[in-house]
């Protein structure tokens, strides 16, 4: 192109916008079709999207569901539960059905990285897209929408360390099941930043299994053997319940730093960071999982890719609850509201 | 369960007791299980406390109780079901539930009195279904409280929780003392564990009732015979099972300050079997009594805290309790070894 097109082709451009301006009162009186609107109506009407959690009956879960239901309904889309209740036998079921009824969407939550693996990759040689939530397998399907689990590992860590500053810098980890990828990779994120401050001593990294009361039995033994602890690493708000309960137990709490992660539901997270439970719960905030998952059904159904075609995540933005915005309004979410919403 | 058991008019005199078959060994000294166990914990206890810093602290030493105690509490009352010749699986039930409705009732906006009340009838209907379905129904107590279990576990699931977990709300405050409170420096959990140990303990030994416990799961077809009210008397232990389940439900809740209600999918049961097996009281029943739960609720107790402040993994914790097991497991079989009169006794 000469330097003269280059000089040229705006001012043409601008003259061509001026002209379409001039044009559109005359028509906007007899109405405008948008001309992709219709086809985005049809794209999602009576479209079924499969929604396997590992278990409903949780504020993770049941927000997902409510969130996804809330977006999609309106435009004829059905969301369908399969609620798995815990057992890994039975999602695998659940899935392998679904493969067979084929509905436009899957909606996975995986239990672990390998057992929905084969069965999500033939879904969608199948022609179901498949979108991932918070708990990722090793086959990367188109969507992946969640948590970034490294991330949460890192700040966690590192507000916990820099609590420590001055202090003992003995830390102890709480982590949640082995066989979960998610505490796994928080782990990781956990190994990074301690890589960085080698002053940091680990005193106790050991697994409660998601559970409170174990969480709790493992806290109050180490508290015993080491008093002067200045922060706990836990991996999951439901867990570290039990972890802060031991914490105030001791009389430590306050004096003990403890960070964990959660979904953001307010009495699990809100409300424990402003009793002092928690001193930081990095929330996944499930509302924007929920909108971000049907924002990329509904783009995927209009744009009628084949499924797996592109693989990508969406990561959540997390939100850093502390005491500074437990109040404030829009922190948490409540699950009844948005039930109650849908 | 046994086969004198399922034909009405069986003939007794077959099957001579467990603990008459004991006598008759005699003269030689043969320790039963509950020693060997006790043993067992003596010899890691010196291990640990000579080897760990830290271990035997007063302190760690409140913290190791604590830790079981709930578990203890439910040993307790697997204890009077199992010594009946019986087994309630639907202890987790139990212990989830009622204690769950309580804080759902509470966030609800009820009373907590009538949250408790409306718990322990829960419970108590729980214990009357299964002590029918067991003496009247004659149904094995395997099935019978595996059904009963699946059935609360899934009617609490489905109509009376929102969430699996159901929060501690501020109404139950009262509460808290039962799960985080000390009375005289000793956390409330422990004095629980040894409030339900005397209360089973005095039934058990000081009762008639508690007697005829014993009797029925020595030989039930004999304790018929002799006039004993076999049939009620079972249904009171599902009943006294079922309670101390809530029970030990509710100082739970308040030790972790939520009742996660999905605990009945835990392997929690094994645990409570182990505690009772470990500590010597056969399956068979007839044999054994409190002592017997909390020692080995002690060793189970002695060997968690270990492992916790000599931060091993969790594999290799599961690895370790697997071996003292059946180590405790095959000691007894070696020295006490079964003969087809006490295997006739219903093993399980």
């Amino acid at each position: 192109m000469t330097g003269l097109m280059k000089k040229i082709m705006p001012a043409i451009a601008g003259l061509g916008m001026l002209a379409l301006a001039g044009n559109l009162p005359a028509n906007a009186q007899q109405g405008l079709d948008e001309p992709f609107q219709a086809q985005f109506t049809k794209a999602l009407a009576g479209k079924v999207v499969a929604y396997v959690p590992v278990a409903m009956n949780f504020d993770l879960t049941e927000g997902w569901f409510a969130g996804v239901k809330q977006q999609l309904a309106p435009y004829g889309v059905k969301v369908e539960v399969r609620d798995p209740n815990w057992s890994t036998n039975a999602g695998a079921q659940a899935v392998t059905t679904l493969i067979s009824e084929k509905p436009a969407v899957m909606i996975i939550h995986n239990p672990d990285v390998q057992t929905y693996a084969k069965l999500l990759q033939r879904a969608e040689k199948e022609g179901i897209y498949v979108i991932q939530i918070n708990m990722g397998s090793a086959y990367r399907s188109t969507a992946f929408v969640g948590a970034n689990w490294i991330e949460i590992g890192e700040r966690d860590t590192e507000a916990v360390v820099e609590a420590c500053h001055g202090k003992s810098n003995k830390i102890a980890i709480v982590q949640g099941a082995l066989s979960a990828a998610a505490s796994a990779y928080t782990l990781k994120g956990v190994e990074n930043i301690l890589a960085k401050h080698p002053e940091i001593q680990v005193v106790s990294s050991q697994a409660a299994d998601w559970d409170a009361a174990k969480a709790k039995a493992i806290t109050q033994t180490v508290l015993k053997q080491h008093p002067d602890i200045c922060g706990i690493v836990g991996f999951w708000d439901g867990m570290d319940i039990g972890t802060a309960a031991a914490v105030k137990e001791a009389g430590l709490t306050g004096k003990l730093y403890l960070a964990t992660s959660g979904g953001g539901e307010t009495r699990g997270a809100c409300d424990q960071v402003k009793s002092g439970a928690f001193d930081l719960d990095m929330s996944y905030d499930v509302p924007t999982q929920a909108s971000d998952m049907a924002a990329m059904i509904k783009w995927l159904l209009d744009s009628g890719m084949k499924p797996g075609e592109v693989k990508s995540s969406i990561y959540t933005t997390l939100i850093p609850i502390t005491k500074a915005n437990a109040d404030a309004p829009g922190t948490c979410w409540s699950l009844s509201a948005m039930q109650n919403r849908s | 369960m046994t086969k004198a058991e399922k034909s009405p008019r069986g003939e007794s005199g077959r099957s001579p007791s467990a603990a008459r078959v004991r006598r008759a060994r005699g003269g030689l000294f043969r320790p039963s299980q509950q020693t060997i166990v006790f043993a067992l914990f003596l010899v890691l206890f010196l291990i640990f406390s000579l080897s760990l810093h830290g271990f035997l602290t007063p302190d760690n030493m409140l913290t190791l109780l604590q830790n079981v105690a709930v578990l203890g509490i439910l040993g307790l009352g697997m204890a009077v079901v199992v010594i009946g010749r019986g087994i309630d699986l639907s202890l987790i039930a139990a212990l989830a539930v009622p204690p769950g409705l309580v804080l759902q009732m509470v966030q609800n906006g009820h009373t907590l009195s009538l949250a408790l009340i409306a718990a322990f009838a829960l419970g108590l209907a729980l214990g009357l279904v299964n002590g029918w379905l067991i003496a009247y129904a004659e149904v094995p107590s395997l099935f019978a409280t595996l059904a009963s279990g699946l059935f609360l576990a899934g009617l609490g699931q489905a109509a009376l929780f929102k969430l699996d977990v159901v929060q501690w709300s501020p109404g139950m405050n009262a509460l808290t003392i039962l799960g985080q409170g000390r009375v005289a420096g000793v956390p409330v959990p422990i004095v629980m564990f040894g409030f339900a140990a005397i209360v089973l303990a005095l039934f058990l030994r000081q009762t008639r009732l508690g007697s005829f416990v014993y009797a029925i799961g020595d030989n039930p077809n004999a304790a018929r015979i002799a006039g004993l009210p076999a049939r009620p008397v079972v249904v009171l232990q599902y009943v006294m099972a079922s309670l101390v389940g809530v029970f030990a439900g509710i100082v739970l809740a308040a030790s972790v300050n939520s009742m996660p209600t999905r605990i009945y999918n835990s392997t929690l049961i094994y645990d409570v079997i182990l505690v009772v097996v470990l500590g010597g009281i056969g399956l068979s029943g007839g044999r054994g009594g409190i002592v017997n739960v909390i020692i080995g609720t002690l060793l189970i107790g002695t060997m968690l805290n270990a492992m916790t402040i000599m931060d091993l993994s969790y594999s290799a914790q599961n690895l370790i309790k697997g071996l003292v097991l059946l180590i405790a497991i095959m000691t007894d079989s070696f020295l006490n070894p079964r003969n087809e009169e006490t295997a006739q006794q219903g093993d399980i």
